[in-house]
């Protein structure tokens, strides 16, 4: 098939998959035990990966700004630069790109195993919507979750870059601080949270529709699995640019 | 038939083909082909209430297709599906699934959910459906001793052999006690003895539940056990199976032979043995040239 029109089928079916699943919120069974399960093991058990993730970036932003800051005398300035990046862009990115891995891989693997060994023939067979029971969890649980996830990532970037500074370059703990406070406005951190909100359904919606389509036995989880995280990436990474310019516009002449 | 109710029960059938009730299954003229591969060819057939109808043929010949086009799972591209005389053809997926509970479904290979426990497998349908959860553990145990595996209930999918999977599929399916029970090919790739066992729940539930089951399968073995023994509750109520004789006919058991997505034979087993189609003659008995 032709690689458009191959995307542009992949993208109807992707919709499809998502007005089936929004419709699984509103009807009955609503599986609220299912999506608390999901927030646990996506929310829960990515936690300590995206924390240190923030917590490094954090510290190697302050380890490539530092310097530069300090050269034109503007390393009080250096809470505000890793604060603005980090609520910005880094957090949100970064922290979807963790769960895009280690969350999309396993929902794609997941669903893609019970297709193979006819489990969601199964669940249809006996009268269970497997859009409802499996795609909406995981997706209400990914946009519910990747928010928080992305506030962890902040909070442990702020701290890491924080005592990077102050260890390897001895700045002022309060000043770090200050500089943080005064360069995070409503803008950044609005945007920090709407950004994530998006990757969830991005990445919940691409992982689940890989792994309901997989193909070919136990080789063809493999290549959907692959697939799911690829997929998810460049979705997250191509929304992520289109979401700053949407939102620069948006919060600038709603807020200020 | 031939257990203690079975003229009843013959003449259940008998008053279903006459017309009083709709047939519990029927295949009007279905056409089903994906891209230019014909799967099926203006296939119609009825299945009546209470009756087991097994299905023959090669592998690739439709069998496993006219199951999912039961449940709904497919869609023909012409001709008309009834179930219990209601037309399904043209059902959304929320109709479908209100007549899906009244189907059980045997997989090949169990297609139980590997993270649920055998309690919970046998469970899922009436979990599903909120019932309470004292009535579920009474209905979990009733299926479980049905196929004869009480012991299993707390094992995880995963420490079950072959032969324990297929039978806690079948108290999945017949968990809610649906009307029609749908078998495909479950004794795939099973030791002969175990193979007896899947057939003998099958049986089982023809002779002594009363349920419309279709049998799709390629394995002789099973024809002979489904067409030519009937299962009676003796005096002590247990379950014995005994071998058809010359005084009475099965009336419950009926076969179709698919090939190339048409079907080449609709009848008794006795019929089926008598046929000089070379195609069915081979395969009836493999050794004939």
């Amino acid at each position: 098939m032709n690689p458009i029109i191959k995307f542009i089928v992949e993208l109807q079916d992707v919709t499809n998959l998502l007005w089936r699943a929004l419709k699984g919120l509103r009807k009955r069974p609503r599986y609220f035990r299912e999506i608390m399960i999901q927030m646990d093991e996506i929310g829960v058990g990515s936690l300590a990966i995206v924390a240190l993730t923030g917590f490094f970036t954090g510290g190697v932003l302050i380890i490539q700004a530092y310097p530069t800051l300090a050269y034109y005398g503007a390393q009080s300035n250096a809470g505000q630069g890793v604060a603005t990046s980090l609520i910005r862009e880094l957090g949100p990115v970064l922290s979807a790109l963790i769960v895009a891995g280690r969350v999309g891989s396993a929902i794609s693997a997941e669903l893609g195993s019970m297709v193979v060994s006819q489990q969601i023939d199964a669940m249809r067979a006996l009268g269970t919507s497997p859009v409802r029971k499996l795609v909406t969890p995981r997706v209400a649980a990914l946009v519910v979750t990747l928010p928080l996830l992305t506030i962890a990532a902040d909070i442990c970037g702020l701290i890491g870059g924080g005592l990077v500074a102050q260890q390897m370059y001895g700045l002022d703990v309060n000043t770090y601080i200050s500089s943080v406070r005064t360069g995070t406005n409503i803008d950044d951190v609005l945007g920090g949270l709407i950004k994530p909100l998006v990757f969830g359904f991005l990445i919940g919606l691409i992982s689940c529709h890989k792994g309901l389509t997989t193909t070919g036995g136990t080789v063809g989880v493999g290549r959907s699995t692959t697939q799911a995280v690829v997929a998810s990436s460049i979705a997250v990474i191509i929304s992520d640019f289109f979401l700053a310019k949407i939102l620069q516009s948006a919060l600038k002449t709603t807020l200020f | 038939m031939k257990n203690a109710d079975g003229k009843l029960r013959a003449e259940a059938i008998a008053s279903n083909i006459e017309g009083s009730r709709p047939p519990a299954i029927e295949f009007r003229e279905v056409d089903l082909a994906f891209d230019d591969l014909v799967i099926l060819d203006k296939v119609s057939f009825t299945v009546d209430r209470g009756e087991t109808r097994i299905v023959l043929g090669g592998s690739g010949t439709g069998k496993s297709t006219i199951i999912n086009l039961i449940l709904g799972l497919l869609k023909p591209d012409a001709g008309r599906i009834m179930i219990d005389g209601q037309d399904i053809t043209d059902f959304e997926d929320m109709d479908l699934m209100r007549i899906r509970k009244r189907i059980g479904m045997v997989f090949q290979e169990g297609a139980l959910f590997d993270s649920l426990s055998v309690y919970e497998n046998v469970a899922y349908r009436l979990h599903e459906e909120g019932i309470d959860e004292g009535e579920v553990e009474h209905e979990v145990m009733r299926m479980l001793q049905f196929v004869d595996l009480e012991d299993a209930v707390d094992k995880m999918p995963i420490e079950l052999s072959g032969g324990m999977r297929r039978r806690v599929g079948i108290a999945r399916a017949l968990a809610g006690d649906p009307d029609i029970v749908l078998f495909d090919e479950p004794t795939a790739g099973l030791d002969p003895p175990t193979a007896r066992n899947i057939c003998e729940l099958a049986i089982k539930l023809r002779d002594i539940e009363s349920v419309t089951s279709i049998f799709v399968t390629h394995e002789m073995d099973n024809l002979g056990y489904l067409s030519n023994e009937y299962a009676v509750i003796d005096e002590n109520g247990n379950v014995q199976f005994e071998r058809e004789g010359n005084k009475l006919c099965m009336m419950n058991t009926s076969i179709m032979m698919l090939r190339g997505g048409r079907i080449i034979f609709q009848g008794t087993d006795e019929q089926l043995r008598e046929v000089d189609d070379p195609y069915i003659r081979r395969f009836v008995s493999p050794s004939y040239v």
